[in-house]
């Protein structure tokens, strides 16, 4: 993009239409497709052409030729599946509109701050910059049941111990606030991107017609930032919906997901049947599962959350 | 415009050849190797390990002895993290690019058998009744079919580790570590220290489910108590066949719900616990002594407990073996037989128990007066004779099983009994799923 860019700046200066009979569009076309040739081989040999290859391979079995259902039928009658899809939806529903709401009260925040603005950026975005793995592993150590922090912190406030990740009752929700915590930056900072980006005068029309701050949020700010919410709420949900490498350090080394599957997401379930087990089109399966259920739910997001969208 | 087009395709020209090499010489390095096995004298063999920092060490080492006594072969060695390794091989594999020797796990032959990943070990070079001549009795098959498909150097077994400090600390005499079960409970009990609230600041046993917890159930607790963990072919689960099964499966689940004497995520997890002097005991393989160098306290090393004194002993071994992978023939196979020739060579098992720590697989070394004298070795060593390798067939999802049965009863608050039968049920299926019933 950027090469693209600056490619057609200077080409716009030069006078058109001289060399060898080709227009200035179908030159600027050229060096892009130029430019595009390389990533575009390249993706479709990564990304697309396994991704079709998933999509036959969940429809045999090793070592019987032909056509079947069996893996998905397989996959619909294992309760870990089910467990593993009802558990990536509690995540969705859990962490997406928690991490926004407050990604954007922190940006509301921080724009009425005058000094130091940056620095709170950067101190509620540095989780997000921070290596995932790294962070898990830290967040492991704080909510370990006998020596973390967090149970030191409650027992000295005069509460009782939690069992966090190893209760199978809390584990998926310990795994949830380390999502909501590491991600919450991100929305602050395209949140903060999209207040800024709602002209001023807007305000100061609303203030002399006499409109109160929350009048003005609900009838200004929120509706200009729909774009926002809607690109955040998608991005948001995809990523969940495809969690796993929370999960993996913050509950892996024994069983991955556990304690008894109670924090495993499709991704988990997916990635211990072809890599522990080593069945590769039973995992195919649960990966075109995946695959149709972030399309629809997509899909119904746009269509949702896009019908606001009109001032 | 016109420099700057020019620059523009040139950088292109520089980019696209670069980008198309790069995906072209993987391939053509690998009909490289393909095709210097015939006619030509000189062969090139790869062998592949998983990434131990001192078996990579090792292993260069001896491939540079074993050149230069065959000039006409070249071992290429290639490591990679253990986590992926599987994969990394399975993958190649299927492109065309995996080795010609694989180091793997005995509990992963079974597995690489079924996804047709390598080969018996040809009769001509040495039978299965040579392979079992030259071993001593823990190197089994392993492959389902009773055919040998590898050969390892060293063997592992398991011992107590005790941390004398602690020891003394609770009262303890530290030359005395516990000789029965019954004992190491009551030490560990002394060496446990708990929170009000019944959180561990110190734990006097490591006990784990994921780590060596569930072998030592299974081959040593199991086996005290009367019942032979599986069948001879591997396909039955025999651990409910006695009562006594269940009886160990209590007195093992009671040691943590009970007698409190240690937890599985303590300290992160049993070994480490012990390593940062948290834990008085903890039960594991041999290559934990390269790690104990850097232990700041006291510590020994002792024969698993028995049930009573002098009753039955019994212990887990394991190992990591070398196989041959399908489709090696010709002047590649024989050269392959070398190599496996020379690393299992009495002079290479020695050399890699003084730096591996892994005791000698070799018969001819089991009664080694220099292995069976020293304080460390000993006890790994002297296990060899009563030790049991597990069948495997899915390692993972056996020790997964495992892992979510008894979490019933730890977590949920099960009945044990309830428990118990999901354990059997659960270790039964992942057999039979493997043999396709």
């Amino acid at each position: 993009m950027v090469a693209l860019e600056a490619a057609r700046a200077p080409a716009g200066s030069s006078p058109p239409g001289r060399s060898r009979g080709m227009t200035l569009r179908g030159r600027r076309t050229r060096v892009a497709y130029a430019f595009l040739i390389v990533p575009i081989l390249f993706y479709l040999a990564i990304r697309v052409y396994p991704t079709l290859q998933a999509f036959w391979l969940s429809f045999t079995v090793e070592g019987s030729p032909g056509l079947t259902l069996a893996n998905y039928s397989r996959m619909l009658q294992d309760p870990i599946f089910w467990q593993s899809v009802y558990n990536t939806f509690l995540y969705t529903i859990i962490t997406v509109p928690i991490e926004m709401a407050l990604g954007l009260l922190l940006a509301l925040g921080i724009d009425r701050m005058g000094r130091f603005r940056g620095f709170y950026r950067i101190i509620f975005f540095l989780p997000y910059m921070t290596s995932i793995v790294a962070v898990s592993w830290v967040w492991r150590l704080i909510y370990a049941r006998d020596t973390g922090l967090l149970n030191e912190i409650l027992v000295g406030l005069g509460l009782p111990a939690q069992g966090w990740l190893n209760d199978p009752d809390q584990a998926l929700l310990s795994v949830a606030i380390v999502m909501i915590w590491q991600t919450m930056g991100f929305s602050m900072l395209i949140f903060s991107a999209g207040l800024n980006a709602i002209p001023k005068e807007f305000y100061e029309a609303a203030r002399i017609d006499g409109a109160g701050g929350w009048k003005m949020f609900s009838r200004i700010t929120l509706p200009l930032l729909n774009p926002t919410i809607v690109f955040l709420a998608i991005i948001g949900v995809i990523q969940t919906l495809q969690t796993f490498t929370q999960i993996a350090n913050l509950t892996g080394g024994d069983a991955m997901g556990g304690p008894l599957h109670s924090t495993a997401s499709i991704v988990v379930y997916m990635y211990q049947q072809g890599f522990e087990s080593y069945d590769m089109n039973f995992a195919s399966a649960s990966t075109v599962f995946l695959f149709v259920l972030i399309l629809i739910v997509t899909l119904i997001q746009f269509r949702v959350l896009n019908r606001g969208y009109k001032l | 415009m016109g420099r700057r087009r020019t620059a523009l395709i040139a950088t292109l020209a520089a980019i696209v050849p670069l980008v198309l090499g790069a995906c072209g010489s993987s391939g053509s390095g690998s009909g490289e190797s393909g095709s210097s096995g015939d006619g030509d004298q000189q062969v090139t063999i790869s062998y592949w390990q998983y990434t131990y920092a001192t078996k990579v060490t090792e292993i260069k080492k001896l491939i540079k002895e074993f050149e230069a006594k065959n000039p006409n072969i070249k071992v290429q060695a290639e490591d990679y993290p253990h986590d992926q390794f599987q994969n990394k091989v399975f993958a190649a594999q299927k492109a065309g690019t995996g080795p010609d020797i694989v180091n793997i796990y005995n509990g992963w032959v079974a597995q690489f058998v079924k996804q047709k990943a390598i080969q018996p070990i040809p009769s001509d070079f040495m039978s299965t009744k040579d392979i079992k001549d030259y071993y001593v009795s823990t190197v089994q098959p392993q492959s389902g079919d009773g055919k040998f498909y590898s050969l390892p150097i060293a063997v592992r077994s398991l011992a107590l580790f005790y941390n004398k400090d602690l020891f003394k600390a609770a009262g303890l005499d530290p030359n005395k570590p516990p000789q029965t079960w019954d004992e190491l409970v009551a030490d560990a009990k002394k060496m446990t220290v708990m929170t009000d609230d019944g959180r561990y600041k110190q734990e006097g046993f490591g006990w784990n489910v994921s780590g060596q917890g569930y072998h030592t159930f299974e081959e040593v607790l199991l086996r005290q108590y009367g019942v032979t963990p599986f069948s001879d072919d591997g396909r039955t689960v025999q651990w409910d066949s006695k009562p006594g099964g269940f009886d160990a499966y209590q007195f093992w689940m009671n040691m943590t719900m009970k007698d409190k004497i240690g937890t599985p995520d303590f300290n992160t997890d049993y070994s480490t616990a012990f390593l940062a002097g948290k834990a008085g005991m903890i039960i594991d393989g041999s290559f934990r002594l390269g790690d104990m160098k850097d232990a700041k306290f006291d510590w020994g090393v002792t024969e698993l407990p028995v049930r009573e004194a002098g009753g039955m002993k019994s212990n887990y071994a394991s190992y990591w073996t070398n196989a041959i992978a399908t489709g090696v023939s010709g002047a590649k196979l024989k050269a392959a037989e070398k190599f496996l020739k020379f690393l299992i060579s009495e002079d290479v098992q020695k050399d890699w128990l003084k730096n591996i720590g892994e005791i000698p697989a070799g018969k001819s070394l089991s009664n080694d007066k220099d292995i069976l004298d020293n304080a460390q070795y000993a006890p790994f060593a002297k296990a060899l004779s009563y030790a049991h390798t597990t069948f495997f067939v899915n390692e993972d999802a056996s020790r997964n099983a495992f892992i979510d049965a008894t979490n019933e009863s730890l977590l949920n608050n099960v009945p044990l009994a309830d428990s118990w039968k999901k354990l059997v049920a659960s270790q039964q299926k992942v057999r039979d799923d493997f043999f396709g019933k």
